[in-house]
């Protein structure tokens, strides 16, 4: 049992975007698709929410991909091989439902397509014909390309610029693929929340069944707080431990788009302060130089 | 020295012993400690300690004794601070309390032992609540904290699952009778409620950490970030960990919502989700020493009347930018279920208290809590509680100008380790079911705390920790390897 959890391996993989091997055994024994795990830095920091992009039994290794957006995911970034995690603590969280003979697509957009890696594996070792689609502002943004190649039947890219595969949105490709009549039986959207529900607004259209994992605020992971909760046809769900996988049909989008809000003001003031003090620190170090 | 017949301390009749007044508790001024986290009482000193210990008149038949959870020997540990020898009051009230520096702070004594205090009826009662805490900080300040002789290594694996009151008192009786105890804890840090629920203002964390510092000094390995249903089952931990037996001590953790319009606008948060951020979290050093945020609201409404309430609105008020914060509770004050001196301290603290009245829905602009309608309400008949149910006054409704609100009206259990525990039998409620040893229906597995219970009290979780591991001592005694 650890008690602290090492980096092992950190990659910095396209803006912002980087990857973490990190040793928690304990973890790895239990770790399904769809799940993920809280963590904590430091004494004194915050409990963040991570999918489990991938693990290793034989190491007892999590891989995480995590976007530096704010203070703790900034801080993060900052963090080196040898260096360690306070707390890592799971797996949280409903695995994924994985049916079996279907044509599974899988939509992916920013740390998203990290999410959707183990569910679309998941997904070819039942037989499922596994089509993914990733998408990112510019070629430089896709990550995990092979990664996603290796485990999915096919590969198709959306780029906002045209830099790579087709110009245009993650939908644009969805769209056509179901305007084309492609078999398509299950699809399964990760990724920021306005993507989430342009995916469910489509694939409404055509009934085609469509899971979405949703990533609204949390704090404990394990059911006690409350602050996770979503709204999935009429009833309130804690996404922590009632998902964080539900029906793309059912939620309420724009609801947890508000929430995503609740500590703006607060999270502004926190990463001005991290900066000022980052800034401050690169200075000392220049000019003892 | 035989301490039950009449002892000599003094040598004053009892009727000039109910003379001396009952000894206030000093604490910090209320309008300055209504925007500190500090402690609010400051403890007697040894003196006010014995003067007020020389008012207990040593009743041959103790009635303190039974109103006591977990039947402290309250005259015989009051005797010992009467005649100044704190370390064997201490000795006494930790051979049926664990964590005597807890419960000296939180127990509701005026609903236990100080309530059936012989001299109650004529005078105020003994201040036991005080005194188990000066004898418990004397012990912690002075180092004279003393480890038990443990006995050899029993070569027994006991798991215990939840590092609240229930699971620590479980897992230190255990590990002294030389069991090999170990505590999973889900979250980063051990104390239960005792660390994200009761503010620092009421139980500094410091004293939590020194309890579980002891037990850590006893032997028992704490493992927090380990969630029991999720990181490992039950069964796992029986079949493939080799525990030969599990105490479930998880607690009742799951909010209750009141389905009301406007719920989950952003400003309304539950009890839990806000003292957790603030204690657990340490949210009030937000942004320089803690990172995780806490609402910034001028006006705060706390919505319910038990310790849970009183501990979100006094906590709301402590942060800087609160400028007002209502308590609205649907009943009157004396149907409250929180502590009388904590409702005494938020009216000190200049809480406004809205009684019978009740919200009807949250009202919000662009996703964010703006006010909240309430009902006033006027009492009818006696319930299935015995209290006069509550009924709304038509077209007496209004509206309360708040930006966050905080629901504070109760907790279920978390329903995790019984999903994941097949033939562990629940009641309706999603309380285990277990008999008065906290055994469950399932071989080698006790329960005890607010799992069993509900929501409850410290000293009774700690009752059933005790309970069970004696039980679960006999039962890994008796089993063959
Ligand atoms: C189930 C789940 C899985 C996730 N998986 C990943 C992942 O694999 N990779 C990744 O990069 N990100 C993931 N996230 C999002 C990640 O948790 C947030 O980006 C992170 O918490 C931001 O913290 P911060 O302090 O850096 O940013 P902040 O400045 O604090 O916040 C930036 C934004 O992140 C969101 N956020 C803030 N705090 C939390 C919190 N405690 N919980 C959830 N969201 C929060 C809010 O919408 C906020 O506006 C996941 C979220 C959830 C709920
Ligand atoms: C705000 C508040 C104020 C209170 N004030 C008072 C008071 O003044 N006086 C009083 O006597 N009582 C008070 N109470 C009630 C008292 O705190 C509880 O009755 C008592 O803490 C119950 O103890 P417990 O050990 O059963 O559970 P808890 O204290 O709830 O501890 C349970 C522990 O188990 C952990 N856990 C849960 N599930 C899992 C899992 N699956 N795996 C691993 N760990 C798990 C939890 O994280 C938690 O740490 C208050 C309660 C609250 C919420
Ligand atoms: S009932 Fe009161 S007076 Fe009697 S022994 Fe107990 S504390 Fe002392
Ligand atoms: S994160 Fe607290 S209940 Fe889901």
């Amino acid at each position: 049992m650890l008690t602290v959890y090492p980096i092992l391996e950190k990659n910095d993989l396209a803006s912002k975007v980087y990857r973490y091997v990190i040793a928690a055994p304990d973890i790895v024994k239990k770790a399904k698709a769809g799940q993920f795990v809280i963590l904590r830095l430091h004494e004194g920091g915050e409990r963040i929410p991570i999918t489990l992009a991938d693990w290793d039994m034989q190491r007892g290794t999590v891989t995480l991909y995590v976007q530096a957006i704010g203070k703790t995911t900034t801080m993060m970034s900052m963090l080196k091989v040898g260096d360690f995690l306070t707390d890592v603590v799971g797996p949280f969280g409903l695995p994924s439902h994985v049916e079996k003979g279907k044509t599974f697509v899988a939509v992916g957009g920013g740390f998203g397509i990290a999410a959707i890696h183990p569910i679309v594996r998941a997904n070819k070792l039942v037989g499922n014909k596994t089509i993914s689609i990733i998408g990112a502002r510019s070629k430089e943004m896709i990550i995990m390309e092979d990664e996603m190649r290796a485990i999915s039947d096919e590969v198709r890219i959306a780029t906002d610029d045209g830099s790579y595969g087709t110009k245009g949105f993650v939908t644009t490709i969805l769209k056509s693929m179901l305007e084309h009549k492609e078999p398509v039986d299950v699809v399964l959207a990760i990724g920021p929340v306005i993507m989430m529900k342009a995916v469910s607004d489509l694939t409404k259209q055509y009934g085609v069944k469509t899971l979405v994992s949703l990533n609204p605020i949390m704090m404990d992971g394990t059911g006690m707080c409350g602050a996770c909760r979503v709204i999935v046809g009429d009833t309130m769900q804690f996404a922590c431990v009632d998902g964080p996988e539900f029906d793309g049909h059912a939620v309420d989008f724009n609801l947890l788009m508000a929430r995503q809000k609740m500590y703006s003001p607060q999270e502004k003031i926190s990463m001005e302060i991290f900066e000022k003090t980052c800034r401050t620190q690169e200075h000392r170090e220049t000019a003892a130089w | 020295m035989n301490e039950t017949t009449q002892p000599t301390i003094k040598k004053i009749s009892n009727k000039e012993r109910m003379k001396i007044p009952r000894h206030a508790m000093p604490e910090q001024e209320p309008l300055v400690r209504a925007k500190n986290f500090f402690e609010v009482p400051l403890g007697y000193t040894a003196d006010m300690a014995m003067e007020e210990a020389d008012r207990c008149l040593q009743c041959k038949d103790p009635k303190c004794i039974q109103g006591c959870p977990v039947n402290v020997k309250i005259p015989q540990f009051i005797f010992h601070v009467a005649m100044g020898n704190f370390e064997l009051a201490a000795n006494t009230l930790k051979e049926t309390n664990a964590l005597p520096a807890v419960c000296g702070r939180v127990c509701p004594q005026e609903e236990q032992c100080e309530t059936v205090c012989v001299i109650g009826g004529k005078v105020e009662p003994v201040a036991i609540g005080r005194l188990e805490r000066f004898v418990a900080d004397w012990e912690r300040a002075s180092r004279k904290v003393s480890l038990p002789a443990i006995p050899r290594s029993s070569g027994k694996k006991i798991a215990v699952i939840g590092a609240g009151p229930a699971g620590l008192t479980c897992a230190g009786d255990l590990a002294k009778l030389g069991h090999s105890v170990t505590v999973f804890e889900a979250l980063h840090k051990a104390g239960g409620v005792l660390v994200y629920g009761i503010p620092e203002f009421r139980l500094p964390k410091q004293i939590v950490e020194a309890e579980v510092q002891y037990l850590e000094k006893l032997g028992v390995k704490i493992q927090c970030n380990f969630v029991v249903g999720m990181t490992r089952t039950v069964d796992e931990l029986m079949t493939e960990d080799g525990y030969d037996a599990v105490f479930i001590g998880t607690g009742a953790g799951l909010p209750y919502f009141m389905g009301l319009p406007g719920e989950n606008l952003n400003g309304v948060y539950s009890a839990n989700e806000f003292l957790t951020r603030m204690n657990l979290m340490k949210g009030f050093e937000f942004p320089n020493n803690a990172d995780t945020p806490v609402p910034m609201a001028k006006h705060v409404a706390v919505i319910g009347g038990g310790n849970t309430a009183m501990d979100a609105a006094r906590t709301a008020l402590r942060l800087q930018w609160t400028e007002k914060v209502y308590i609205v509770y649907r009943r009157s004050l004396v149907e409250m279920p929180a502590r009388k001196e904590e409702i005494h301290h938020g009216e000190q603290e200049g809480i406004e208290f809205l009684l019978l009245t009740n919200p009807t829905r949250f009202l919000g602009e662009n996703g964010w809590l703006t006010g909240m309608e309430c009902q006033k309400m006027e009492l009818g008949e006696p319930d299935a509680s015995g209290r006069r149910k509550p009924v709304p006054i038509n077209g007496s409704e209004f509206v309360l100008t708040v930006e966050s609100a905080i629901v504070a009206t109760g907790n279920g259990s978390n329903p995790l380790i019984n999903k994941t525990t097949p033939g562990l039998t629940a009641n309706k409620y999603g309380n285990i079911i277990a008999d008065e040893s906290g055994k469950t229906s399932r071989e080698g597995m006790w329960a005890g705390g607010d799992i069993v219970i509900g929501a409850a009290t410290v000293i009774k979780a700690m009752g059933a920790g005790k309970k069970a591991a004696a039980a679960i001592h006999e039962y890994v005694t008796a089993k063959k390897k």
